[in-house]
């Protein structure tokens, strides 16, 4: 294969990262009063929209993915007029479809104890104290309808011989929440969502508009207005407007290049919105999921998940003495460290995500590391399959372990797993108030692309939740609040807004073709990938990423002067859609490492070299970090603005996390 | 590994397409398909060349955005498989590789490996869902399902919608994509009240797209990534009569 052509770095470390600090975020609109009663007061305290008015109403919604189908679909239903764009050639091909584990609710089916209050325990604690109290308690309470809903579109979850559904355990949970379809339950909640949707598409209540990208958002006189979209056939530029604008366009791990996500999720809806004001809320609180298939190769595009349900029956070790090279079955019992079990024996395998990246990293730099680069742990199911038996097994995860024995050519079945961490998802996100609306009015953003609900770690089987909570519990209500003031307004294209976001679009599209320069837009994202993993990913330093910031910008220059995009504007052009995401990733990059350096402390995924305690436990710093850090676009090549929404505690006291 | 491509390339729907060829060298045996394709396209675009068009998202066999046929078979030589969870180890070296898109009346093609499959959604338009309102639903263990029966239901609830059954079919049927999602909630009780309308419509509009007749031969089972079972059409097939030919017991 070609040679992977590495871009020499000039070595200038001076540090050059800066913010300064702008007025605290001091309304989000979050209810006061009793926590269990908060979400039903603030529904009962929205403005509603009369249905014959509804009809004069349009809304835009980004994306089709758990959230955005799931809201675009209850929009429809209500009666507004929807526009969907997405840049996939079908609805249904959103990345949500690759979620495999499960979805938690607070439904108790088990009589285990389980509660909305456990639920939002849980996921607040799981989150390291990052996250709001009241957003994180609404989410566990819709959690209860979401299954119901679902199974009502007939979503085949799995069940009991008796009929009733089944529930597995996850990490972070001492209970079994977890609904799912075999490990395919976020292609049936999205298949579900999709049916939805298709269904209101049938109706003539939303009209979804294939293979077009959002490549601007229109902001006038500081009120959402619209967007500019790309037709990614015919590459004709369309300015479309709208009474709001729903961001439902997923997170950015693809920032790293290598990651699980699909590799055309990007980040650019989000950051055009940044660029035109949005807040963007812990840019680097970046979720690495402990159990994925690790890096073969130089030409590797994506990385491939391993469902955490694994964990549920397999059992991470590696081998006692450092550098053995045995076949894994022939290391005898004794002679294998069971290190999460060691560590943490009340949770054993099931520690959240954060705590068995880091511990997989930290075996792996003591040297006990497995495989050809010694980057990887076993996760053995050997015991499961003695106690279980096959047939069961199978059941459970016989997807996966196809999956696994393709890629790698080996059967879990014989040989345990070799897994190591990778970037997954990300909990940062666009800021948003209560209502999911960011700060600019008329501008919303659900799903992984806004903050809002697990603050600096998510837990398993929560994003499914959290996308179809915003989907069809919340948005739908929130919207309404807004589009209620909005009724008299008549939208329009013919601004100066408009035209003025449309020249910018062409304008970088122009830029980005004229270059014509030597290297590859999938060269410069792989390095752009490899710095932001070695310092902004399972352990940051403030040196690491003071380096970091440089060796980026440095980078993101010699992209406008170097890379070579084929073809025109004016066509199908698979690698100018993909030049124009990694140029966003460029500047997102940069924001994300400012934002890593800034927080002094460690929480959640967010691991600071410098402040850890003795056992290598993040170290967090609730007097001076207790906040969300919300970031404003200053301009290009400006500093950004750092906003501090304060998180409040009333109901839970932020503890140090402890899973042994 | 070293392997000769012959990749059907066309510009766009206008124009007419022919098969050109190119040469890549240095492909490790453990890189997927649309991998080898990528450092291909690097290649090309060193060489000032026009880069291959090809769908492709998720790269792990659940988008079903990925679908070439490759030397003659929708997603290529083995059974059961996206064209992304296809690896190279499974060629020999030296290979002769032939790329074609997948070829249906109702799958124009945008360019080169990349076709317009937007008529299966309008397919699921028709009926392919269960019509509830958001906010409507019972408690979700009020209608407990037998086992069997969910777990058939998600069987053929498993779909990628890649339309290799399509591509596969000398007919180019969409009889089994059709056929399971009328399977998928005919198996279900939230499913009874529209399953006779669902599978008239959505019949009718598989018709209405062009795609041809199932003859039952099954080259649609073999190709399928997500294994539907052949008697997901056995199962539209009884619908359907039993929908046309017997008096709907819900009108009195």
């Amino acid at each position: 294969m070609s040679e992977i052509l590495t871009i020499p770095i000039p070595t200038k470390t001076e540090p050059s990262i800066s913010w300064t600090e702008g007025s605290p975020i001091l309304e989000n609109r979050c209810p006061s009063g009793d926590l269990e009663k908060r979400w039903t007061r603030h529904k009962d305290s929205l403005r509603l929209v009369a249905p014959h008015n509804k009809r004069k109403l349009e809304v835009i919604v980004v994306g089709a993915g758990l959230a955005g189908a799931s809201a675009a679909a209850s929009l429809g239903e209500l009666g507004y007029q929807v526009k969907v764009f997405v840049y996939h050639n079908s609805p249904r091909r959103a990345h949500s479809i690759a979620a495999q584990g499960g979805i938690n609710a607070a439904k108790n089916y088990r009589n285990d104890g389980d509660s909305i209050w456990r639920l939002f325990y849980d996921t607040i604690k799981g989150g390291d104290f990052r996250a709001r109290e009241s957003n994180v308690y609404r989410l566990a309470e819709v959690s209860v309808k979401i299954i119901d809903h679902c199974v009502a579109q007939g979503i085949p979850f799995a069940r009991e011989y008796g009929g009733y559904l089944d529930t597995r355990s996850f990490g972070g949970a001492q209970l079994m929440r977890t609904f799912y379809a075999r490990g395919q339950t976020g292609q049936q909640l999205l298949l579900g969502a999709y049916a939805a949707l298709q269904r209101q598409v049938e109706l003539g209540n939303v009209k979804v508009f294939y293979n077009h990208e959002l490549l601007d958002v229109v902001v006038d006189e500081g009120r959402a207005r619209g967007v500019i979209v790309r037709n990614l056939i015919t590459g004709e530029i369309h300015r479309v407007a709208g009474h709001a604008v729903v961001l439902a366009t997923g997170g950015y791990g693809n920032a790293y290049y290598l990651s699980t996500n699909a590799k055309l999720s990007n980040a650019t809806a989000i950051w055009r919105a940044h660029r035109r004001g949005a807040f963007f809320a812990n840019p680097s609180f970046v979720q690495i999921h402990p159990t994925c298939i690790p890096q073969s190769g130089e030409y590797q595009s994506k990385l491939t998940l391993m469902s955490e349900s694994l964990r549920n029956d397999g059992r991470v070790w590696v081998p006692r003495t450092p550098g053995d090279k045995r076949a894994p079955q022939s290391i005898p019992e004794n002679e294998r460290w069971y290190y999460l079990e060691e560590w943490y024996p009340s949770f054993g395998n099931l520690v959240p995500r954060d705590i068995a990246s880091r511990a997989a990293k930290r075996v792996c730099d003591m040297g006990y590391g497995v495989g050809p680069t010694g980057r990887a742990v076993y996760l053995d199911f050997s015991d499961a399959i003695k106690r279980f038996g096959r047939e069961v097994i199978y059941q459970r995860y016989g997807n996966l372990f196809e999956m696994y024995e393709e890629i790698t050519g080996e059967s879990p079945w014989e040989t345990p797993m070799r897994i190591y961490p990778a970037v997954h998802y990300t909990m940062g996100g666009l800021w948003v108030d209560y209502n999911l609306m960011t700060n600019i009015p008329g501008l919303y953003a659900i799903g992984e692309a806004n903050f809002s609900d697990h603050g600096a770690n998510r837990l398993g089987a929560s994003a499914l939740m959290q996308g179809l909570a915003d989907g069809y519990f919340i948005l739908p209500y929130t919207i309404g609040d807004y589009l209620a003031t909005q009724l008299f307004v008549k939208n329009s294209t013919d601004t100066a807004a408009f035209a003025d976001a449309e020249k910018e679009t062409r304008e970088r599209i122009e830029k980005v073709l004229s270059t014509k320069g030597t290297r590859t837009v999938d060269e410069f994202h792989r390095e752009l990938g490899k710095i932001l993993w070695d310092s902004c990913g399972l352990a940051r330093s403030a040196s690491g990423l003071s380096e970091a910031f440089s060796k980026v910008r440095e980078l993101r220059e010699r992209f406008w002067q170097e890379v070579r995009v084929p073809g025109t504007g004016h066509e199908f052009n698979q690698n100018l859609e993909k030049a124009l995401r990694v140029s966003d990733f460029f500047e997102l990059g940069e924001l994300m490492i400012v934002d890593a350096y800034h927080r002094e402390e460690s929480c959640g995924c967010h691991l600071r070299e410098e402040y850890q305690t003795e056992e290598g436990e993040a170290l967090r710093n609730d007097n001076e970090y207790a906040y969300v850090a919300a970031w404003e676009w200053a301009g290009e090549g400006k500093p950004p603005i750092l906003h501090k929404e304060p998180l409040k505690f009333e109901f839970v006291k932020p503890t140090v996390r402890s899973y042994k | 590994m070293r392997f000769t491509l012959r990749i059907w390339r066309q510009k766009n729907a206008q124009d007419q397409g022919r098969f050109e060829t190119y040469e890549v060298d240095g492909i490790s045996p453990d890189a997927s398909f649309l991998e080898m394709l990528d450092v291909l396209n690097e290649k090309l675009i060193h060489e000032g060349k026009d880069p291959v068009a090809f769908d492709h998202d998720c790269r792990e066999g659940i988008c079903g955005s990925c679908g070439l046929f490759i030397n003659g078979r929708a997603h290529g030589p083995l059974p059961n498989i996206t064209t992304c969870r296809l690896y190279m180890r499974h060629f020999k070296d030296g290979d002769t590789i032939t790329i074609e898109p997948f070829r249906a009346k109702p799958f124009p093609i945008i360019k080169d490996l990349v076709v317009d499959r937007s008529a299966l959604d309008r397919i699921i338009q028709k009926g392919g869902y269960i019509s509830v309102n958001t906010g409507s639903a019972p408690d979700a263990n009020s209608i407990p399902v037998p086992k069997p029966a969910a777990d058939r239901a998600f069987d053929y609830a498993t779909c990628i919608g890649c339309g290799a059954c399509v591509a596969a079919c000398k007919n180019a049927s969409a009889m089994l994509f059709t056929a399971a999602k009328v399977s998928h909630l005919a198996m279900l009780p939230q499913g009874q009240p529209e399953r006779r309308q669902r599978v008239k419509r959505m019949v009718a509009q598989m018709d209405i797209e062009g795609f041809g007749h199932c003859s039952n031969t099954g080259a649609c089972a073999v190709e399928c990534p997500a294994k539907i079972p052949l008697a997901a059409i056995a199962q539209l097939q009884r619908d359907f009569i039993w929908a046309n030919l017997t008096p709907d017991p819900q009108i009195k």
